[in-house]
């Protein structure tokens, strides 16, 4: 069973979100989402600046397997991309809601209507 | 739900991920394919291969009838258990499947081909064996593991009974021999030494249980991708198909001309594209910079565009490798677009790994 920590929201495309104290928000790929990718090998995470709608695609995860967008759960703009994973993208695979987040955002705005742990759980099992 | 080979539930018990692959439901990985890896590359790995199709060919006129089908040439196995790769192709030259031929006897050859080809490959060599009396036996009742590594002979070798247990490990590189209900064979897909093992569907799963107990690890088709890319061998499907030819697919060295009177199927073609000289030519790419190439990427020349036909991260080389389809002209250094952007790539000799050892630069 796939870990979903029940303080972060979630996105149907299985993107994490944490707010963090200063009120900016962290994004990552979700437990269930990096075992369904298998071994990560490359993550191309966004420059600092980059402005996003909802539902952009702002980063690529590649495994061994296949390359997959990861997907802005808010607007905003970029602070900063996970520079750690350039040398570590295994990270990703070995702690998805921790050292392996991908990407800080300055909101622009509240932050939308996202899953919480337990939607984005029947979500999965909706899934299968 | 795909079809399931006899070693479904221990792949589902092992903790497998399994997916769908050509009609079949196979473990794509256990954990992480990339330790899968390099347990084969360093130590000993088994692959669960019974999805692939095993045919027994009997008659008098069998060696007839498969130097008509294949576009090697069977003259070349005249020794009892020798096996030949080689590829059946149509009128056209295209490639309908690569297969394995193994020679028994003058009556009786094995032949091993691709799972997701299985029906039309039946098809239509039942349709070539007709005229020459052949008859072919689909060997359900097999099932087929691959032990590879550089520990994986001396590991299988003890599970045999002492009788077999020296015949087996004097086997010649691309040679099998039944050694009781077994069949065993020193081939594999993935560039490492290894036996593949054809044995009562029944008896696979003790099997694969007690190479596990010797430490020979459990290893999905995403490893076996990997290495068999590494080793630069083809994927039927996506480096060749029906609508490529083996002259600009990297396999002109499974094609034999040599002897004037054959007339395998496909041959004419191919005599007509060698002599107006082929137009591409296939080629081992390594990737400079960051990212990772994958199928049906454009690659981009001075010669004009060619195509990526397999493209992956090698976890023996830690950088992205591929085959690709180029124009005959194209030289060293390309540029591929990876989703919108042109990467560098250069083109090297290929395989890129053998026997444990990366072998470009």
């Amino acid at each position: 069973m796939s870990n979903i920590p029940a303080d972060l929201k979630y996105t149907k495309s299985h993107e994490w979100v944490r707010t963090l104290s200063n009120g900016n928000v962290e994004v990552g790929i979700t437990d269930h989402a990096q075992g369904a990718l298998g071994d990560l090998v490359f993550v191309d995470v966004p420059e600092a600046g980059k402005a996003l709608k909802v539902g952009d695609a702002f980063a690529v995860v590649e495994s061994v397997k296949a390359a997959s967008d990861v997907y802005a759960p808010i607007a905003g703009s970029v602070i900063e991309g996970n520079a750690a994973l350039g040398d570590q993208p295994e990270l990703i695979n070995s702690e998805p809601y921790g050292a392996g987040w991908i990407a800080r955002f300055k909101l622009d705005g509240a932050l939308p209507g996202l899953l919480s742990a337990a939607e984005y759980q029947a979500h999965l099992e909706a899934e299968g | 739900m795909g079809r399931r080979t006899p070693l479904y539930d221990l792949h589902v018990e092992l903790g497998a991920r399994m997916v769908d692959f050509g009609g079949w439901d196979m473990p794509v990985n256990y954990g992480s394919q990339i330790e899968e890896h390099h347990a084969v590359r360093r130590d000993a790995g088994i692959f669960d291969v019974s999805h692939m199709c095993v045919i027994d060919a009997r008659g008098s006129r069998v060696r007839e009838f498969l130097s008509k089908l294949v576009a090697n040439d069977v003259a070349r196995l005249t020794t009892s258990g020798k096996a030949l790769y080689s590829c059946m192709l149509n009128e056209q030259g295209g490639v309908i499947d690569d297969l394995i031929i193994y020679y028994i006897d003058e009556i009786f050859f094995r032949i091993v081909v691709n799972a997701g080809t299985r029906d039309k490959d039946l098809a239509w060599m039942r349709q070539v064996a007709a005229p020459f009396g052949v008859e072919l036996t689909e060997r359900t009742d097999l099932g087929m593991l691959a032990v590879q590594g550089p520990n994986a002979r001396a590991k299988v070798a003890e599970l045999l009974p002492t009788q077999h247990r020296d015949v087996a490990l004097a086997l010649e590189v691309f040679a099998g021999r039944q050694l009781g209900d077994w069949f065993v064979a020193r081939t594999g897909y993935t560039g490492e030494d290894g036996f593949e093992i054809m044995l009562p569907a029944l008896a696979a799963e003790p099997v694969w249980r007690a190479l596990n107990a010797k430490g020979v690890k459990s290893a999905g088709l995403g490893a076996r991708d990997t290495l068999r890319l590494e080793a630069a061998m083809n994927l039927y499907g996506n480096d060749m198909d029906e609508t490529q030819n083996p002259l600009e697919s990297g396999l002109a060295w499974t094609v034999s001309f040599d002897n004037p009177a054959r007339d395998f199927i496909g041959r004419k073609a191919l005599e007509s594209l060698k002599a107006s000289g082929p137009k591409k030519k296939f080629v081992a790419l390594v990737l400079e910079d960051r990212g990772v190439l994958r199928g049906h990427q454009k690659v981009v020349t001075p010669a004009g565009d060619g195509e990526i036909t397999s493209g992956t991260f090698s976890p023996s080389m830690e950088k992205s490798i591929a085959l690709a389809r180029v124009p005959r002209d194209t030289g060293a250094q390309v540029q591929v677009d990876v989703r919108g952007k042109l990467l560098n790539a250069r083109v090297v000799k290929a395989p890129f790994v053998r026997k444990g050892q990366v072998l470009v630069k």
